[in-house]
């Protein structure tokens, strides 16, 4: 946007492999949701690579980033980010008619992840009339309906209180335990702890990355 | 997925209705707009349609290009005569003019007591009944310039009328009214013109509308006029009705100097013939209603635009709150020419549903008017219809608006980066 640039990852070498659980955090400023973001082809790099999934990610334009969008990635925003007047079935599937697939399969797709996050009940109920952690079900719920090569959470607990936010990473590690490679972005300390691994921004370079015993989410709820 | 399979998809319709949906006032009012216009141009059509039609049928018993000509006084001195002299219309003008101007179709020479000359007609009399109606003596080509619409049994004079100078006449409604009983028919029965009794041929239909002809009137044959009245070969008027491509002004030029020609009159002299020339002040009268339809046409137009724009206007600022929305649909895989066709079908649906809307209160209103006007026979207004042509057309201007004034807002929802989109708070 600007026209002034700022660099703000001043070099950032790591890998994730399948089936990981990462926590990035750092305190403003320091990069990680920029990465997230790159890593989420929402924003571009400058230098280097991206390689996802053996697949080469670059020079991507509008409409090719967004078949990589839905075809490889599943995003979980802070504020959520549901279509306010789209049920939570409809925003489940919603990737899904991105990706063309029939009205019949993505109902009934919807409604299976929706009963993944436990939230079968709520399926014709419009985002509000769910309570936030509800709502962020959902939202994981609608990033998994792609069956995403990487789950992207940009602070998926920010707007939660402590309890919800416990129900909510409980989902998260069930739906990492089944293989599935998550990044969380965060800056609490008890939400990195959730995650197998925990990679440290400080301005732009990665000051820490070390692996962690998980702490499951399900013994505080 | 390409352009075709979005647009006969049914979840795209899904989708657009979703949003429209999303802010129904706001919908309602846009629509309104459109919706407005295209009303505009449905009911301004119509109706300069409608008095198209009306004008049309002031005229439509005579010929639209047919004339009038009669003698009046000279106002300049030739060949010896001094001014004001007046010449005299002869029935031997017929063939002179005939042999002149091939461009005159039919001609028609009249005379007619009660109508210009301030007698106030002829006593009509059958048994006690009595009334006063003006006569014409009349060839049988007087019908094909200006229609009779002669009642079932009845007849209009004829060549042999003419000929054998017999005493047959056509009477008016009034007249009809006035001289018999309601349940009697009057056709093969006899009434007395000044003393001599004449049998009724026929009843003429009156029409409204144009010229100096009532429903008293009383036609009879030329000859027998003559005879009556003792006119010899004089003719009050000639009524001429020109071949349907020919320049009725130029034939009427043509017919007036003929005249004074033959009358001796001063080829300058303005004065010494008087016509009118139904053709001219048709043209002029359908030149005035085209004038109307050309700005029913335009001012319609414009306020279809004028609604178009203001579906473009909304949609902007709807793509504007909805920044977050196509944001979230951008990461979630939508294609920048998923949202943008999204947003284009957006504008062109509510084009078409406002439009097709405001033609149907447009006809409803222009069927109203029409019940309203049809007895008002003075009124020259009829069947108020707008061609389908129109209604295509318009429908066609709206949809090719609705999609160019939804380019703008589609261009704006893809301008703006995902990433940007969702920091949107």
């Amino acid at each position: 946007m600007g026209s002034s640039s700022l660099h703000v990852l001043k070099g950032i070498d790591f890998a994730v492999e399948k089936g990981e659980l990462v926590a990035i955090m750092g305190s403003s400023g320091s990069g990680k949701s920029t990465l997230l973001n790159i890593l989420g082809m929402l924003d571009v790099l400058d230098e280097g690579s991206y390689t996802l999934d053996d697949v080469l990610i670059k020079d991507l334009d509008e409409t090719k980033a967004a078949k990589y969008r839905n075809k490889f990635l599943g995003f979980v925003f802070q504020s959520f980010n549901l279509i306010n007047y789209k049920t939570a079935a409809e925003n489940v599937s919603l990737p899904l008619y991105y990706q063309g697939v029939g009205r019949k399969e993505r109902q009934e797709q919807a409604i299976k992840y929706l009963t993944m996050v436990g939230l079968a009940d709520w399926s014709t109920h419009l985002p509000s009339e769910l309570s936030g952690g509800q709502k962020q079900r959902v939202a994981i719920a609608r990033a998994m309906a792609s069956r995403p090569k990487v789950l992207l959470a940009d602070e998926p607990t920010g707007a939660l209180d402590t309890k919800t936010s416990y129900e909510v990473m409980d989902l998260i590690q069930k739906i990492n335990q089944e293989g599935n490679t998550i990044l969380v972005v965060t800056h609490e300390e008890d939400i990195a702890k959730m995650c197998k691994r925990v990679v440290k921004l400080k301005d732009g370079v990665i000051v820490e990355d070390v692996k962690v015993n998980q702490v499951l989410a399900a013994d505080y709820v | 997925m390409n352009s075709l399979k979005i647009i006969f998809d049914r979840d795209t319709w899904q989708e657009i209705f979703g949003s429209i949906q999303k802010n129904k006032v706001r919908t309602i009012i846009t629509v309104i707009g459109v919706l407005w216009g295209i009303f505009i141009y449905i009911a301004l059509s119509g109706a300069a349609k409608g008095l198209d039609n009306g004008f049309e049928r002031q005229f439509e018993n005579v010929a639209m290009n047919s004339m009038f000509v009669w003698a009046q006084r000279t106002s300049i001195p030739y060949e010896g005569f001094k001014t004001g002299r007046n010449p005299q219309l002869k029935i031997q003008d017929v063939q002179a003019l005939r042999n002149n101007i091939p461009a005159i179709q039919f001609i028609a020479p009249r005379n007619a007591k009660g109508v210009f000359d301030g007698s106030g007609g002829s006593q009509m009399v059958r048994g006690s009944k009595s009334g006063t109606y003006s006569i014409y003596g009349d060839f049988p080509e007087y019908t094909k310039i200006a229609t009779k619409k002669i009642y079932d049994g009845g007849r209009f004079v004829n060549q042999a009328d003419i000929d054998e100078e017999r005493k047959v006449c056509v009477i008016g409604e009034r007249t009809q009214k006035e001289l018999f009983d309601e349940d009697e028919q009057p056709v093969g029965q006899y009434i007395r013109v000044d003393d001599i009794y004449f049998q009724v041929i026929g009843v003429h239909k009156y029409i409204e509308g144009g010229g100096f002809e009532s429903d008293g009137d009383v036609f009879i044959p030329f000859s027998t006029y003559k005879k009556l009245y003792n006119t010899g070969d004089n003719v009050d008027w000639f009524t001429i009705a020109a071949f349907d491509d020919a320049d009725v002004i130029a034939v009427e030029e043509q017919v007036k100097q003929t005249l004074k020609r033959i009358h001796r009159v001063s080829p300058k002299d303005e004065r010494a013939f008087g016509s009118f020339n139904l053709g001219e002040i048709f043209g002029r009268i359908m030149g005035f209603s085209q004038g109307m339809t050309f700005l029913s046409l335009i001012v319609g137009i414009a306020t279809i635009i004028a609604g178009v724009i203001g579906i473009g206007n909304i949609l902007l600022i709807s793509v504007k709150e909805r920044t977050k929305e196509l944001g979230i649909r951008r990461a979630l895989g939508a294609t920048p020419a998923e949202v943008r066709i999204q947003i284009i079908l957006e504008s062109v649906f509510l084009t078409f549903v406002a439009g097709v809307f405001g033609i149907i209160l447009g006809a409803f209103v222009l069927s109203g008017i029409d019940a309203a006007t049809a007895n008002m026979t003075d009124f020259p207004y009829t069947n108020p219809t707008v061609p389908i042509s129109f209604v295509l057309g318009a429908l066609a201007i709206m949809i090719t608006l609705g999609t160019l004034i939804g380019l703008i807002p589609a261009q704006r929802a893809v301008s703006i980066k995902p990433i940007d989109a969702l920091r949107e708070e």
